[in-house]
Formats: structure tokens, C-alpha cells, sequence
């Protein structure tokens, strides 16, 4: 893919990094990124990739724009109530650069649709909200061997972390089964400062152009744990995990459950 | 003697388990993951695993928000 003489002009700050360059700009153009959600992490996510005229971006959401989303989920407006979120964003999108193609699916990601719905992308960003997302798209992302961007945030704290299938640690490295549904909190109930989501999302939205352009350290075998409160980023150190219900020599996952049913099983 | 819990110095006396760290803590060990030296501690092996000088802790939970 050749870049016009406008589109040397609009990514000329990128093009001007020695690891991007024209050839990095390329790749970009070439890409296919999924965010899975379009809420506070996806909308710092979506504005970024859009900008950096990532050449397909797909949406999956299933909701619509809610007046308590407009906090923290910038990508929705106002005036973009009760519209579905795929349709705002993609909105935005257009505005910001109509380079992009953008591929929407207005779905909440399952076990019986996330396999279909990922196939297609070289990057999956994880902009859920909830558990059973997180663990069904790590899944989903280690079967098919698809590198994706885990985040979550709450309150004042943020965590994330990069999986490379088959590479690196992935979150059931660490964590082997969600945390039972009486010990999920989520922002309907403790809230979340939205500046928190645009951090994180602004860093996941990096992640997938690292990888894309295939330079740098990603985010992998390390948690990135950060207190907004105290202005504290730490990370800790992860290891691939042999016994790994997941990507470990013996996985028990080979086929995708839902979580309500994952939680006797596993 | 010193230890290091997520990043930060903490004493404790000689001869404590995870599993007795944590409860002095109040934390339910279903609800968190505790790294010891890098190294993820299986839940049943908490209460059988004695914390060391310089030992370095980190617990940790799932964010799930979004």
C-alpha cells in the first residue's frame, strides 16, 4: 500500500520516528484491529487507532449511549443518547480520519460468536467491562492465537497486560478462573474516575501499534498495575505457567464456555 | 524482619505463612492471587509457605471494570 501526498502530510509525526517511518505508516494503513467494547477503554482506544489511521478497525458492542457513559466514554456525545454505541463511534471514526474502514458488529461477544467475530484481525483490544468477557476473550484469543490487549479499571486503579499466544503469560497465567460473580464489583457500583479509562485505553491503543509495527517491548509477561490516587505505576513480573488451564502444556479449555458455566467447570 | 508487599517495605515477625499474612491483612484468599518472588503461590500451599527475609509479595486482584 502506497500513502498519497495527503496521507504522508497527515501521519508526517509518525512518519518522521525512525521506527515507523514509511514502512511503519504501512503496516499501520495495512492492519486490522478489533475493539471489544466501546465504552471508557475503547473510546481512548478507537480515537487513537482511528488517528493513527489504522486501515480497519472493527467495533463490537451490543449497548446503547447511556447518560451515565458520558462521564468517561468520550467518544460518545451528548446528542448520541440511546444510539447504539457502534454507531456513534463509528461516527467519530469518520469524522476524524474517513481513511479507516470501519466494521461494526452491534453483538455482545460469546462463546459462540467470538471465535467468527475475531478471525479476521491481526490485534484484539479487550474494552469490556465485566469478567466473563475478559476470561471468554482470553480464551478465545489463546485457541485462535490471536495477541490481544487485556485492561481493566475501577475506582482509581487500572491493570493491564499484553498476551501473545504461545509466547507469553496469559491472564489465566495468573489468574485461572474468574473471581466468583459475589466478588465482582463493577462501575455501576463503585465507579471509576473516567480520566482512568482514557489512560488505559490510550496505553492498550499503543500496545496494538507496537505490535503492528513491530517494534519496541510489549506489555507481555508483566501487569502493569497503576494508583491514579497516588500517581503509582508498578509492574510485576509473570511467567508462563506450564499448568495453565488455558495456554499451558495440558489445557482444560479447548472449547469456549460461558462464564456462568465456566464456574462449576474449571 | 522486612518484607516487600507490592512494592512497598513492610515488617513482619519471622516464621508467617501467606495464608496467616493475608488473614492479618483481612484479605480472603479467594479473592486475590499472591505472587511470592515472582512465583504465583497455589491456594492450598498458602498456609505451608513461610515468608523470608527480603521476600518480595505482591497480591493482587482482577480488575474487571471497563
Amino acid at each position: 500500500m502506497t500513502l498519497s501526498g495527503d496521507q504522508a502530510q497527515r501521519y508526517s509525526r509518525h512518519i518522521l520516528i525512525d521506527d515507523i517511518g514509511v514502512k511503519g505508516q504501512q503496516r499501520i494503513a495495512e492492519a486490522k484491529i478489533l475493539v471489544i467494547g466501546a465504552g471508557g477503554l475503547g473510546s481512548a482506544v478507537l480515537f487513537y487507532l482511528a488517528a493513527a489511521g489504522v486501515g480497519t478497525i472493527g467495533i463490537a458492542d451490543s449497548d446503547v449511549v447511556d447518560l451515565t457513559n458520558l462521564q468517561r466514554q468520550i467518544i460518545h456525545f451528548t446528542d448520541d443518547l440511546n444510539k447504539p454505541k457502534i454507531q456513534s463511534a463509528r461516527e467519530k471514526i469518520g469524522r476524524i480520519n474517513p481513511d479507516v474502514q470501519v466494521n461494526t458488529h452491534q453483538e455482545f461477544v460469546n462463546s459462540k460468536n467470538i471465535l467468527e467475530l475475531i478471525r479476521d484481525y491481526d490485534f484484539i483490544v479487550d474494552g469490556t467491562d465485566n469478567f466473563s468477557s475478559k476470561f471468554l476473550i482470553n480464551d478465545a484469543c489463546v485457541i485462535s492465537e490471536k495477541p490481544f490487549s487485556h485492561a481493566g479499571v475501577l475506582v482509581f486503579d487500572g491493570q493491564m497486560m499484553t498476551v501473545v499466544p504461545k509466547v507469553s503469560a496469559c491472564l489465566r497465567c495468573i489468574f485461572p478462573k474468574p473471581p466468583l460473580p459475589s466478588a465482582e464489583q463493577g462501575s455501576n457500583q463503585v465507579g471509576v474516575l473516567g480520566s482512568l479509562a482514557g489512560a488505559f485505553g490510550t496505553l492498550q491503543a499503543t500496545e496494538a501499534l507496537k505490535y503492528i509495527i513491530q517494534k519496541g517491548e510489549l506489555l507481555t509477561n508483566r501487569l502493569l498495575i497503576y494508583n491514579a490516587l497516588e500517581l503509582t505505576f508498578r509492574e510485576v513480573t509473570l511467567k508462563k505457567k506450564t499448568a495453565c488451564p488455558a495456554c499451558g502444556e495440558n489445557p482444560k479449555i479447548s472449547t469456549l464456555t460461558d462464564y456462568e458455566k465456566a464456574i462449576g467447570s474449571l | 524482619m522486612d518484607i516487600i508487599v507490592n512494592g512497598k517495605n513492610e515488617e513482619i515477625v519471622s516464621q508467617t505463612s501467606l495464608l496467616d499474612f493475608l488473614t492479618s491483612k483481612k484479605i480472603h484468599p479467594d479473592r486475590v492471587v499472591v505472587e511470592l518472588n515472582t512465583t504465583i503461590i497455589e491456594k492450598h500451599i498458602l498456609t505451608d509457605t513461610i515468608i523470608h527475609e527480603n521476600d518480595r509479595i505482591e497480591i493482587l486482584r482482577f480488575v474487571g471494570g471497563g
